[in-house]
């Protein structure tokens, strides 16, 4: 059935098209569509009877004449031709070359869906990965194997904080990034591509990554298979050839819109806001593909980054995905606004999986204290910077005043810190304990007795500049 | 033999007459495996527990004549297992990391040799009833198997197999049922999921069941048969406050069905678990331990099975006469793949596309704990603890408001909390147990008789602190009186000293009932101390530089369950402490 061409095509609708009379099509096949001028468009079987096929059309049914439309259906799901040469290649959302260079060809062909991980089969992620960002590496740390996505708004500097982190990303000990980066862009504009792709050429790994591109104007049920077909390189990469892979994704919020268009149009319940009950379900399926396997050398890190619509993190899309991955790191625009970059709202930030991968044998011992201590102190510092703006910073106590410095301290230099700064988790760790030192010891109650003997410079005479 | 007729998702209409719903079907070259959910005429409507991708209409489909079901016996202990029973490791050895679809393995290892020893009182030709004990298998060392008839057999025994190493298959005893039949037992059989174990009657709950997290014990107490749910939006510590009560409850058996959640998670469980002694029998968690594992990347059908997988699990261990805590995270999950089927079949949708019926599956499914009279006249329980991931931390959402109708012990997550690292972030605002009676008398027979009172105060003392920290972000600290700021470090006290818990740290993570009362008890009499200074005119600024203070909130850490004597010995020393302030404001007058 590979070879006939059926023209059956009986309904059209924005990017699905419905067959009639072409029995024994496999659900999830893939299918090539030749329309009156000629033009090859793809698309995939979702739902299927003997009576009706129905279809989604990657390129959409713009202009489609269903009298003179001519499908293939393929007979096989869609899949990703993989080889080592993938790498420093430039793919568009289906995993066609738009770099202009010829296509990849491997005997070696992927479902882009992929299988489910065995839970028992995954290894826990432990290894602590210094991005130098004191901001993530000091209270949100990052460790192999993990999904921490960047939650951010419309106008906050999201790329660079995900440039930065692909350009400094090491484990301790190592020289240099021994990452190959999986990029995938759906639904960005140009210009935020070029600026991954500059900053890749700039950093020298160019020859170390794999893009997936699917632009803003670009259709947008292709938007879909992006993630899909780009995690499908990185698990080859990861658990074939051994490589650990950064795989950096943008922009979650486009891809669950597309899902919502393409669910409307197939007439699913809709659940919040629109998007289907199965949100979830398909955004799991996604992340759930970062990981590490028992006894495979490789491993995949996922920086998803996402908008949150109108900075709101309750929104469907953060809110599903923050119960999915382990954690997030959450950017502020008030932060911004104020000058600080990379501008990380510490406190509704989190990693999860931070705790099993810092402290002794992975960063230094007094770290899970230090970090649970700048997060109590901080958060009692923003608790006094609100009091102070209702009856004025004079009318605090002496206790109070210091936590206000703090509070400013803590934000501009700890927080704070250039594009190409890359600090080691030791300057990191000093850094923390002298702003801590700004504090009194008995504030101090998450730490030990013995962390504050060795690490406090407390001098209480010491006015704070 | 029918044939496949049309394919969406997860949903697969069938050409099969003569199906009953909730038969399983097994369908297409692959014999994926699913479950009827409704018959129109000679076609049947099926959900499928894996992926339909490549399966065609026409292909063929067969019903297998039963009612999805788990396999009950010896082997289950230390063991995952998927939505429908497969257990993972297994899965792992024949199909690789990647779960391949249309794997068939079954629950029980089939070759291990297991030591029965039949009980002594069995006679053959002494009748027999469902859910009498035919004998025991020492499973794990701290968990003895009993080998229960299975509850739908009545008759008599006709034979039972003296001790020795038998496998699951092999018979171990005959009995002649009413209808004349002989049916061959085994050491495992067979029950439907969905169809609760039957059990003489309903016992009252009487013991709580201890956690070692002072936050739930002493505050929202739960009892051994009872019902709990814990919401909270992500990031609020849901996961670590379930995998602190799997790891030290004083259930018998713990069960953990991680229902759509994160793969990372349950090998978070699994690498840990094995490492971690059983507080109370010293013995490995792992041994008591069982889980069950559909991930959210993992078909979402199957998603909604594994609860009543993992319920029945746990009913059949109670029917041992055991305790046994089943933690479900998350029913929000569970209830989303109920969501997801409905939509497929185009039912009528009410409160944010669930279907009308989610109230009703719910309450049904919680009605399944308790603690009961056993079938042989023994004590049992299920305790269901249900993790609850409300949208956007939205606790009016529909499955978290008729969790909340439904439960007796409501452990409320705050993000607030979560985001000043105040960890278990439980809200003693929004939290609230029922079950604070039955629990009083036994921590008044076991522990202290004024814990009821402690409890009490402590809690009023939280609530008045909320009031003064509302005037103090008004008009700031200063604005207060002496009394009232006692009043708020004191809280502060109770906030930093008890409620807070540290599930890192070695000696923080579990406190025995003992230790959570002592710490209690001191932190309500350093709040007294203090106040009877205050109120003879002793400035609250004063008080507050005491290093008693700090000292108090780091007791918690220094000293374990097993040191209370020397922590009994700081707290005497309270008194003196504060008679040498007094003595202060004896020698000069006291300040205005």
């Amino acid at each position: 059935m590979k070879n006939i061409e059926y023209r059956t095509a009986t309904s059209a609708q924005g990017g699905l098209i419905v067959m009639s009379g072409v029995p024994g099509v496999a659900a999830g096949t893939r299918v090539a569509l030749r329309d009156h001028i000629g033009r090859l468009r793809n698309g995939l079987v979702i739902r299927v009877s003997d009576e009706a096929v129905l279809v989604e059309v990657f390129e959409g049914t713009e202009a489609l004449d269903l009298e003179r439309t001519w499908v293939r259906f393929l007979d096989e799901p869609f899949t990703l031709p993989l080889s080592r040469d993938i790498m420093g290649r430039i793919f568009n959302g289906a995993g066609q070359p738009r770099d202009g260079r010829p296509p990849i060809i491997s005997r070696e062909r992927r479902n882009i869906n992929g299988e489910a991980l065995n839970p028992a089969a995954r290894a826990y992620p432990r290894e602590f990965i210094q991005t130098g960002i004191s901001a993530i590496d000091g209270m949100n740390s990052l460790t192999r194997g993990q999904k921490l996505p960047l939650f951010s708004g419309g106008g906050l500097p999201h790329n660079r904080v995900a440039a930065q982190i692909v350009r400094q990303a090491k484990l301790l000990g190592e020289e240099a990034s021994d990452f190959v980066v999986v990029f995938a862009a759906f639904g960005v504009s140009s210009t935020d591509a070029r600026f991954f792709q500059e900053s890749f050429e700039e950093s020298g790994v160019l020859n170390r990554v794999v893009m997936f591109l699917n632009l803003a104007d670009e259709p947008v049920i292709e938007r879909l298979l992006t993630p899909r077909a780009a995690l499908t390189a990185a698990e080859y990469l990861a658990y074939d050839l051994d490589y650990h892979v950064l795989v950096v994704m943008t922009d979650m919020t486009a891809y669950a819109e597309a899902l919502r268009e393409v669910a409307v149009l197939r007439g699913d319940v809709p659940a919040r806001k629109g998007y289907p009950g199965y949100l979830y379900s398909d955004l799991a399926e996604i992340y759930e593909r970062a990981g590490r396997i028992r006894e495979r050398r490789g491993s995949i890190t996922m920086i998803p980054v996402l908008s949150m619509p109108s900075d709101d993190i309750t929104h469907p899309i953060p809110d599903l995905t923050g119960y999915i991955t382990e954690g997030q790191i959450v950017l502020s625009r008030e932060l911004y606004n104020q000058g600080v970059y990379p501008p990380v709202a510490v406190l509704p930030s989190l990693s999860r999986l931070m705790k099993d991968g810092i402290g002794k044998n992975y960063t230094r011992e007094d770290h899970p204290h230090l970090a649970s201590q700048l997060f109590a102190s901080y958060a009692k510092a923003l608790e006094v910077r609100g009091l102070a703006a209702i009856i004025g910073a004079e009318e605090l106590s002496e206790a109070d005043r210091r936590f206000l410095e703090f509070a400013d301290a803590f934000e501009r230099r700890f927080i704070g810190q250039d594009e190409d700064e890359d600090r080691s988790i030791y300057e990191t760790l000093n850094l923390a304990w002298d702003l801590l030192s700004m504090l009194p010891p008995e504030q101090l109650i998450r730490v030990t007795e013995e962390e504050l003997a060795r690490y406090h410079k407390w001098q209480p005479t010491v006015e704070v500049a | 033999m029918g044939k496949i007729v049309e394919i969406n998702g997860p949903i697969v209409r069938l050409q099969l007459p003569q199906t009953v719903i909730g038969e399983q079907v097994r369908v297409g070259a692959l014999g994926l495996v699913g479950e009827v959910i409704g018959r129109d005429g000679d076609t049947a409507l099926a959900q499928m527990y894996e992926n339909t991708e490549g399966l065609r209409p026409g292909e063929a489909a067969e019903g297998l004549g039963h009612a999805l079901s788990v396999e009950l016996g010896p082997g289950l202990l230390n063991a995952i297992f998927d939505g429908v029973q497969r257990p993972l490791s297994a899965v792992r050895a024949k199909s690789g990391d990647r779960i391949a679809r249309g794997v068939e393995v079954a629950a029980l290892p089939r070759d291990r040799r297991w030591a029965f020893r039949p009980e002594a009182r069995h006679e053959p030709e002494a009748r027999l009833e469902g859910g009498d004990v035919l004998g025991t298998v020492q499973e794990t060392t701290s968990i003895e198997h009993r080998i229960l008839v299975p509850p739908d057999v009545h008759g008599e025994l006709l034979e039972i197999a003296p001790a020795g190493e038998y496998t699951v298959d092999e018979t171990i005893a005959r009995a002649r049922l009413r209808d004349g039949s002989i049916r061959k037992l085994t050491l495992s059989h067979r029950w439907p999921v969905r169809t609760p174990r039957p059990f003489r009657r309903r016992d009252h709950a009487v013991k709580p069941l201890i956690t070692g997290q002072r936050i739930l014990d002493t505050f929202y107490p739960l009892l051994k048969g009872g019902k709990a749910a814990i919401p909270g939006p992500f990031g609020a510590g849901k996961t670590m406050l379930q995998q602190q009560i799997a790891r030290w409850c004083n259930a018998e058996i713990v069960i953990y069905v991680g229902c759509g959640e994160r793969g990372n998670e349950l090998t978070d469980v699994l690498e840990f678990m094995p490492e971690l002694k059983d507080p109370h029998t010293g013995r490995p968690l792992m041994e008591r331990t069982l889980l069950v594992a559909n991930t959210s990347n993992m078909p979402v059908v199957a998603r909604e099975a594994s609860i009543y997988v993992g319920i029945t699990l746990a009913e059949y261990f109670r029917d041992q006469g055991y305790d046994v805590v089943m933690v479900a995270d998350s029913t929000s999950r569970w209830a989303e793949a109920l969501r997801e089927v409905a939509g497929r079949l185009g039912q009528m949708p009410v409160e944010e596309g669930y279907p009308a019926y989610l109230g009703s599956r719910l309450a049904s499914f919680y009605e399944r704990a308790g603690r009961v009279e056993t079938l042989s006249g023994g004590h049992g329980s299920v305790t269901l603890i249900g993790a609850v991931s409300p949208p956007g931390g939205d606790f009016s959402e529909p499955v978290t408001s008729h969790t909340k109708e439904i439960i007796q012990t409501f452990w409320a997550l705050s993000k607030e909390l979560a985001d000043a690292r105040h960890y278990p972030a439980v809200d003693w605002l929004e939290s609230f147990s029922g079950y604070v009676p039955s629990a009083a008398k036994w921590w008044a027979e076991n522990v202290d008789p004024q814990w009821e009172a402690a409890r009490n105060e402590a809690l009023e003392l939280l609530s008045e602190s909320e009031e003064l920290a509302r005037i103090v972000n008004l008009v700031g600290v200063e604005a207060l009186s002496s009394e009232q700021r006692w009043t708020l470090e004191a809280a502060g006290l109770i906030k930093e000293g008890v409620l807070q818990q540290a599930a890192t740290d070695a000696v923080d993570s579990f406190a025995s009932p003992e230790k959570q009362y002592v710490l209690l008890d001191a932190m309500l009499q350093i709040r007294a101390q203090g106040m009877k200074l205050v109120k003879l005119g002793a400035p609250a600024r004063r008080l507050l530089q005491l290093p008693l203070l700090a000292q108090a909130r780091r007791w918690k850490s220094q000293y374990p369950s097993e040191e209370m004597a020397a922590l009994k010995a700081r707290i005497a020393e309270i008194p003196g402490i504060f008679e040498r302030v007094a003595l202060e404001y004896a020698e000069r007058p006291a300040e205005v």
